[in-house]
């Protein structure tokens, strides 16, 4: 089982949806039983930084999250999920991620030529860092995937496992050891997309 | 760097796709969640539903097919079509809509788009925008075409944009049926005006189309089209060779 963390932000659907259209079971939950008898994670999120980060500290499942994940429970973030990982962002002033990975969340305008649109949005295409990655399993170097995001994780060369290029590397995919994330939507990267989730699930 | 998308629009009426279409090897193509299917396995960046619906019956079952396209489907897909209200949004992204697209509610009601903006985020607001040329100007005109509602369209537009609109559909009522191409004037002047994703729509009569839309607006993000792809008069995986062939970035 498969647990998705519900701690009310964004929409869960397309993801539970991906994931039984993998013949993965995974159910949308809140509770920290459910997530303590989940064979995996994953930690998803839409919105701004500070206003999710607060949620999850609200529902209390940022303890059981982080417990887990340092327990050696496989943990999967997506998109502001994936952000959360780390230990800060500077999305409208400074505010504490979970730190299960080290760097930092920060704006790309600044960062990118100002000819660039943001929120970067769309498909791009995948830059291997660590091509033998596991999570890269099903799919191969230059598949594309799909982006909605303003902020992105830097001073993480450690954990980056494959980039997009936006005028700038942007951190596209993270993990260290257990702890996993993308800054893209696997469940709305069509196969691509299906096949990493997969590759997740058979971890 | 960002792939150029290209994206069909399905006009759903009743529970089915409204205008004929002419595909080879389906059986049943008016059923929206086929179609949507056959799109994304040929390679659509993104679908686009219309609810052309007027009963609040047509609208319940319009709501069901969204599901099951959603469940099906795992590319971006945008909702538009009776959107009036923050409900209607909270109606179809609870259905897994991604996007929704606003056009004669945001013209009665231009504060809906500030309002989406701010609870969904500006990625999810859509402003789509029919306009025509009046007396040397663009005019924004609602009905499906047939009122003036007397709006300038660029005013209108970076108005919108303004407000949270997070990416413009812009369909030219002069360019749209005609088949002759999309409306590369008023596309670039758009283009100039806003900084968020803009996509042409109306006019795309083929290949050629696509690749001169792209190739002489750089800033250009989608192109948008219906019938020639329902038709099967262009295929998707022969239009994104033909632009990855033009050097235009695709995802393939």
């Amino acid at each position: 089982m498969i647990a998705i963390v519900d701690y009310g932000v964004g929409n869960l659907f397309s993801l539970k949806s991906s994931l039984s259209m993998i013949g993965a079971e995974a159910m949308v939950t809140g509770s920290a039983e459910d997530l303590r008898a989940a064979k995996k994670i994953i930690l998803p999120g839409v919105g701004a930084f500070e206003d999710a980060a607060n949620k999850l500290r609200a529902t209390g499942l940022d303890a059981i999250v982080t417990e887990q994940a340092q327990a050696g429970k496989p943990l999967l973030g997506i998109c502001l999920g994936m952000q959360m990982l780390f230990e800060r962002s500077f999305e409208y002033g400074e505010h504490r991620g979970l730190g299960l990975l080290r760097g930092d969340v920060v704006d790309m305008r600044g960062r990118i030529p100002e000819s660039l649109k943001v929120p970067h949005i769309g498909w791009n295409a995948l830059r291997f860092r660590q091509p033998d990655h596991p999570l890269f399993r099903y799919i191969k170097e230059g598949d594309c995937v799909y982006f909605v995001h303003s902020f992105y994780a830097a001073n993480c060369e450690e954990a980056t496992l494959a980039t997009a290029e936006y005028g700038a590397e942007l951190t596209a995919a993270v993990g260290s050891k257990n702890v996993l994330g993308c800054q893209f939507h696997p469940e709305k990267s069509g196969r691509v997309g299906l096949n990493i989730l997969r590759a997740f699930c058979e971890l | 760097m960002i792939t150029k998308r290209i994206i069909p629009c399905l006009d759903v009426k009743d529970g089915r796709v409204v205008k004929g279409v002419n595909f080879l090897g389906l059986n049943d193509v008016s059923d929206p969640v086929k179609l949507a299917q056959y799109y994304s396995e040929s390679g659509a960046d993104e679908l686009v539903f219309y609810d052309i619906t007027a009963s609040a019956e047509g609208r319940s079952l319009f709501t069901d097919i969204l599901t099951r396209v959603a469940e099906t489907i795992f590319i971006p897909l945008t909702v538009g079509g009776g959107i009036n209200t923050l409900s209607d949004f909270d109606r179809v992204l609870k259905c897994g809509a991604d996007k929704v697209s606003v056009n004669s509610g945001a013209i009665r009601h231009p504060a809906l788009i500030g309002e989406a903006a701010k609870r969904y985020g500006d990625q999810c607001v859509v402003l789509s925008v029919d306009a025509k040329r009046v007396d040397g100007k663009f005019r924004v005109f609602a009905k499906g075409g047939r009122e003036d509602t007397g709006l300038d369209a660029l005013e209108w537009i970076r108005r919108g944009v303004e407000s949270g609109a997070g990416e413009i559909v812009l369909n030219s009522i002069d360019t749209d049926g005609v088949k002759q191409g999309f409306d590369l004037e008023m596309l670039s002047a758009v283009c100039e005006l806003v900084s968020v994703p803009v996509i042409a729509s109306g006019g795309a009569g083929g290949i050629q189309d696509f690749v001169t839309l792209f190739r002489e607006i750089p800033k250009v993000d989608a192109g948008l089209a219906a019938s020639i792809f329902h038709f099967g008069e262009v295929s998707i995986p022969d239009l994104k060779q033909a632009l990855f062939e033009a050097g235009i970035t695709v995802r393939r």
